[in-house]
């Protein structure tokens, strides 16, 4: 089997663009990769795209073939839905074809447009994630859901909101010198605790923003870099889908994910790793509450230990495990269908050195990647590695 | 529209015939359902959805979508009925007044905004 690189990324910035459509942002995120990977265009076999709410947000379906020609590629191009994990599991299938010899060469990422919708229409285009019958008809919003698990968090293990606060605090200070970032503004805890709530426990500031943006990769396998001498030192050495049932109430707990459990456990098992290994991890932090989930999901904490971990500056840029060095989705902003890529795409930057963020992270050698669906009824994990 | 199974579902519980399903290994679930959902037996028996559940978790939801735009601000709860657990916005109190472990029973209500029936988790 062979190795995949990642031989370029490209980002667009992350945030407001009501004079740009979907279109015009995954083409810039797909030129910025392609120049980077320096791969010659016709070797591009395939394109794995990620949107999840394209239909509602620009009345746009069949996206992916669109997409290909604002990449200027002729090639299969096939859209991936799995809500705010859809760009993570484009570029897992993506790996898997590089993996089995079918591909040399795949372009993976995705875009979403957000913020050309209404804050109502917005909240209903999200809450689609959930079961329709039991949870939207009930009154569930994405904020809502994640408000129901940080409660029952806080009944079975303890924490406040206190707790949660300082990860917001924690990635709004990351996202500073990031350029493609939506927020570059540093917050408080006290701003977090004081701002208006939108579906108690989760205030306007443990929440994600509405954004707009696109996310690409320039996957390749060891054989192709080699021959083309290409400078790509990171690779993908794991990769792993978990699943769970789709409504919150019909899981055994309700602030447990073993979705991640699930996809960690497979992630590292097919990279020869362990969580020990892990120097970085960039993971779905929609709610401050999600970036708490995550890590215990990812067995970096027991469950109930997580939620004091940015509290006690471990997860912070200096502590022992950075988390979200991007600023998370928290404060780089959450364009659902774009996240799973910009998440690869950040820890890539972050491993060869490049990111403004590097150097916090010096002699890291093991990046892991954590992108979610829904409340976690599906989770993509990936295990990135550099050559030092 | 009709929504096979749901629709019978809720009919029931407005009738006081709540209803849940039960395979042999004692998981409960909501139809519609070919199969349990935590286990895959096909042998799913109609069992009484117990009178009384408590409250497990909750929100007091600022923000709705469309469609709750007149129930803001409206509670929505997660609570528990045994085998089964139920997710609803809660009436009969204020959302301010909702705690966990609260007692609840099953209800249909109107949606004040759609006029469509909504599963109400009614303060006991
Ligand atoms: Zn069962």
């Amino acid at each position: 089997m062979t190795g995949v690189r990642v031989a370029g990324v490209g980002l667009t910035h992350f945030g407001r663009h009501p004079e740009r459509t979907g279109r015009d942002l995954f083409g810039e995120a797909a030129l910025a990769a392609r120049e980077e990977s320096g791969v010659d265009p016709e070797d591009i076999e395939s394109i794995n795209y990620g949107n999840f709410m394209g239909s509602l947000a620009e009345r746009q379906g069949h996206q992916a073939p669109l997409m290909a020609e604002m990449a200027g590629l002729q090639c299969p191009a096939t859209r991936y839905e799995e809500a705010c994990a859809s760009a993570g599991v484009a570029i897992r299938e993506a790996v898997r074809a590089v993996r089995s010899g079918e591909a040399d060469v795949m372009l993976a990422g995705g875009c979403e447009r957000m913020t050309n919708l209404s804050t109502a229409d917005v909240t209903e285009g999200l809450a689609t994630a959930a079961d329709e019958l039991y949870e939207i008809r009930a009154g569930m919003t994405f904020p809502g859901a994640y408000a129901l698990m940080a409660r029952a968090y806080f009944e079975s293990f303890g924490g406040e909101r206190e707790d949660l606060a300082h990860v917001a605090v924690k990635n709004h200070d990351n996202a500073l010198p990031n350029e493609y970032a939506q927020f570059h503004r540093a917050i408080t805890v006290d701003e977090v605790l004081d701002a208006p709530m939108v579906s108690d426990p989760v205030g306007l500031l443990d929440a994600c923003p509405v954004t707009d943006g696109a996310s690409a990769l320039v996957l390749v396998s060891d054989e192709y870099a080699e021959a083309n001498g290409l400078d790509a030192p990171v690779s993908i050495t794991g990769s792993g889908q978990g699943g769970d049932n789709l409504a919150l109430h019909d899981r055994e707990h309700l602030a447990v994910t073993p979705a991640t459990e699930r996809a960690a456990a497979e992630a590292y098992d097919d990279a020869g790793c362990a969580a020990d290994d892990v120097d970085l991890v960039e993971v779905h932090d929609c709610f401050t509450i999600a970036e708490v989930l995550a890590i215990e999901g990812l067995g970096f904490y027991d469950h109930g230990e997580g939620i004091g971990a940015a509290r006690r500056g471990e997860t912070t840029a200096t502590g022992d495990l950075p988390v979200n060095l991007s600023g998370g989705l928290k404060a780089k902003g959450h364009p659902v269908g774009a996240t799973g890529g910009s998440q690869i795409a950040e820890m890539t930057r972050l491993l060869r050195g490049d990111h403004p963020n590097s150097d916090h992270v010096e002699d890291a050698t093991v990046g892991v990647t954590h992108n979610a669906g829904g409340t976690v009824a599906s989770a993509v994990v990936h295990v990135l590695e550099v050559d030092r | 529209m009709t929504d096979a199974g749901y629709d019978e579902w809720l009919d029931a519980v407005d009738d006081g015939e709540g209803f849940y399903l039960a395979c042999p290994e004692g998981h409960g679930s909501l139809p519609p359902r070919r199969v349990c959902p935590h286990c895959g037996s096909a042998d799913l028996d109609h069992a009484d959805l117990p009178t009384a559940g408590t409250v497990e978790t909750f929100t007091i939801c600022y923000v709705g979508g469309p469609d709750f735009a007149d129930e803001e601000p409206y509670a929505t709860a997660i609570a528990d009925f045994g085998d089964v657990r139920l997710t609803g916005v809660v009436r009969g109190v204020d959302p301010e007044e909702v705690t966990v472990g609260m007692p609840v029973e099953a209800a249909v209500g109107t949606n004040r905004t759609t006029g469509d029936d909504l599963l109400i988790l009614r303060a006991r």
